[in-house]
């Protein structure tokens, strides 16, 4: 087991580093070069050769790269064009945000698309299996964007129960301020015992959890109701039902136990999924987090910013991955053994 | 014995067009899908006939016009009718899925037959090549190379392609590969037929429908990207008529008018799941074998 989780580490840092070849050649192709944005308008030749020296512009390109790579390890993903700071500290401020909406809502998709992938195994063809059926084709055309806007017409324009955008009101962060221990608003007001203000983080964070659990929950059904069908005709359920046990449990405790490992891996690809859609929803919700930075950075032309989310988000996406395939061993102990 | 078995059933196997007959009959979403997108088809190649309007005509006189039976979904905020704009958008929006698919099954399809045909270190060094572009989250790849391109159109679908054509190579390698033990190749082999060759007239062709399926299932998934990356801003540039450019240039209005972002929104929404039903009902007749669940 020792030697498959380095073999996978391996084959995971081999990635990182094409990952990074990739943010160089892009970075090396940017309309702006890195020169021009560094000098503003019409710097004079010398000023143009004396920068392009400082920069290692002039050694050779496999030079440059070590030196991008030697950069990235030490955490010198460059400054940031429009805020001024060093990007990694902008990355570390805005990616609690970011996984404070993603993480409850691979949360909640697994708890409401679990159970209903289950009930549409159990009782195929049955009205709640035709409305699933229905709802995970309509899910998966439905782009994000639409989602989060629709939530906003409802819940907000509509029915006036969640607030538009933003991650908190202002003025309650004025009036019960609290210290950023983890840097998670949810957490860190819990911690103050600041209520007004956790129920106002609550409140922003509920429509762009909502947008991102819609989004997700058609997959996770569709395959909670696959791989659900399939552990049904086991024969160790049809042993389990001859011994009379009680439906509920044949279905939540046995056959749901033989999904596992296919679960898992949904779940993985979600939470990498809600990434990538995190970019649009925070651009909807106006969250401060990486998904928004990134849109922000773009339209700034702020390069070295775009490329470090890029690096950022790839290596969390891999880590995903492989924290999942690890998980594989503790949940199914016929692995361990071999 | 099993092959004169599969002999007697290619004799007795019916028609394509008796096929397809049966498959429709029983497949009621794969007709739905097919009615809708020839419908949107015909509105992209016929959209100067259709729309009852010039879709960039500016008219102040009405402007934020709810839906009525002279402007069908309204219009926006420069008066320009939102029905005709949704009529030429669906020739972006078809254009941009026909040419991302095409382009990455081009990019793929090769890099999957060298690696599937020779297998080895040329395999393993064209799927860990390959594997580095899966390494992003969705969107996020395309974001990053059309940050480095330029925004525009032009630039997400390259962006779109590189990003996407992994999955082609992947799946052409898998088939290949089986394709490769089979005994017309060892035949051909024998009777010196060259590399080259044997890929294309023999490995290529018994290859391409599950990669062809595939496609039809990603072409929805790659107008859905395009107009998400439209929409943050970085694809389609006004004067495109593109969809997601429009629900990002409704966003300050939808919420007091709902249609200026409902329009392109159904136009979006139906559009890529005609599309879905026709991938998975292709992948159900051409290709049993991956049929879900």
């Amino acid at each position: 087991m020792l030697r498959y989780v380095a073999q996978r580490l391996g084959l995971m840092v081999g990635t990182l580093v094409g990952v990074m070849i990739i943010t160089f050649v892009l970075s090396r192709i940017l309309p702006g070069s890195p020169v021009e944005m560094m000098l503003g308008a019409k710097p004079t030749q010398e000023q143009i050769d004396a920068a392009r020296i400082e920069l290692g512009l002039d050694r050779p390109l496999y030079e440059q790269f070590f030196r991008y790579l030697g950069d990235l390890l030490n955490g010198d993903f460059g400054i940031s064009l429009r805020t001024s700071q060093p990007v990694i500290d902008d990355l570390f401020e805005r990616m609690t945000a970011t996984v404070e909406i993603t993480t409850p809502a691979v949360f909640l998709v697994v708890l409401i698309g679990v159970p209903l992938g289950v009930l549409s195994a159990v009782r195929r063809n049955s009205l709640l299996d035709h409305a699933a059926r229905g709802l995970s084709i309509a899910g998966v055309a439905l782009p994000l964007f639409l989602i989060a806007m629709l939530l906003q017409m409802l819940f907000y324009g509509a029915l006036g129960w969640f607030p538009l955008q933003g991650r908190m009101e202002s003025n309650i962060l004025l009036d019960y301020p609290f210290d950023r221990v983890t840097g998670f608003y949810l957490i860190d007001s819990l911690l103050a015992g600041q209520w007004p203000a956790f129920f106002s983080a609550l409140h922003h964070a509920a429509l762009p959890i909502f947008s991102l659990t819609l989004a997700s929950l058609a997959v996770v059904t569709r395959i909670t109701r696959s791989t659900m069908t399939e552990a049904l005709n086991e024969e160790f359920v049809r042993t389990v039902t001859a011994y009379g046990l009680p439906k509920r449990s044949i279905y939540f405790r046995y056959a749901l136990k033989a999904t596992l490992i296919p679960m898992l891996t949904v779940v993985g690809l979600t939470y990498g999924y809600m990434l990538g859609g995190s970019i649009v929803v925070e651009y909807v919700f106006d969250w401060p987090g990486l998904g928004g930075y990134v849109v922000g950075s773009i339209l700034k032309s702020d390069f070295p910013a775009v490329m470090g989310v890029t690096i950022f988000l790839a290596t969390a996406y891999l880590a995903i991955n492989l924290i999942v395939d690890l998980l594989y061993f503790a949940v199914d102990p016929r692995l361990r053994a071999q | 014995m099993s092959s004169s078995e599969g002999q007697l059933a290619a004799l007795v196997r019916p028609s394509l067009s008796l096929r397809l007959r049966a498959f429709a009959g029983a497949n009621t979403l794969f007709v739905v899908g097919i009615v809708i997108f020839a419908l949107i088809l015909l509105a992209a190649v016929f959209a100067p006939w259709i729309a009852p309007y010039e879709p960039t005509a500016i008219n102040f006189k009405d402007k934020l016009v709810g839906p009525s039976f002279s402007h069908l979904f309204g219009t926006d905020a420069l008066g320009r009718d939102i029905f005709s704009q949704v009529v030429y958008g669906a020739r972006t929006s078809l254009m941009v899925g026909f040419i991302v698919t095409g382009l990455a099954l081009a990019i793929g399809v090769p890099i999957g037959l060298l690696a599937g045909y020779f297998g080895g270190k040329i395999d393993t060094a064209l799927m860990r090549i390959s594997d580095v572009f899966l390494a992003f989250p969705p969107l996020l790849l395309p974001i990053a190379i059309t940050a480095a391109l330029g925004a525009g159109l032009v630039n997400v679908m390259i962006a779109l392609a590189i990003s996407w054509f992994p999955w082609y190579a992947r799946i052409v390698r898998g088939s290949v590969m089986s394709i490769r033990q089979e005994l017309y190749i060892d035949a051909a082999r024998a009777m010196g037929v060259g590399h080259l060759r044997i890929m294309l007239h023999h490995a290529l062709p018994n290859s391409m429908t599950p990669a062809i399926v595939q496609g039809s299932m990603d072409f929805g998934y790659t107008i859905l990207a395009a107009a998400s990356l439209s929409f943050i801003g970085i694809g389609a540039r006004p004067p495109t008529i593109e969809w997601g450019l429009m629900v990002a240039l409704s966003r300050s209005k939808f919420l007091d008018y709902w249609w200026t972002a409902a329009g392109p929104g159904l136009a979006i929404f139906l559009t890529v799941m005609a599309v879905n039903l026709i991938g998975d009902g292709l992948r159900d007749l051409l290709d049993p074998k991956q049929k879900a669940g």
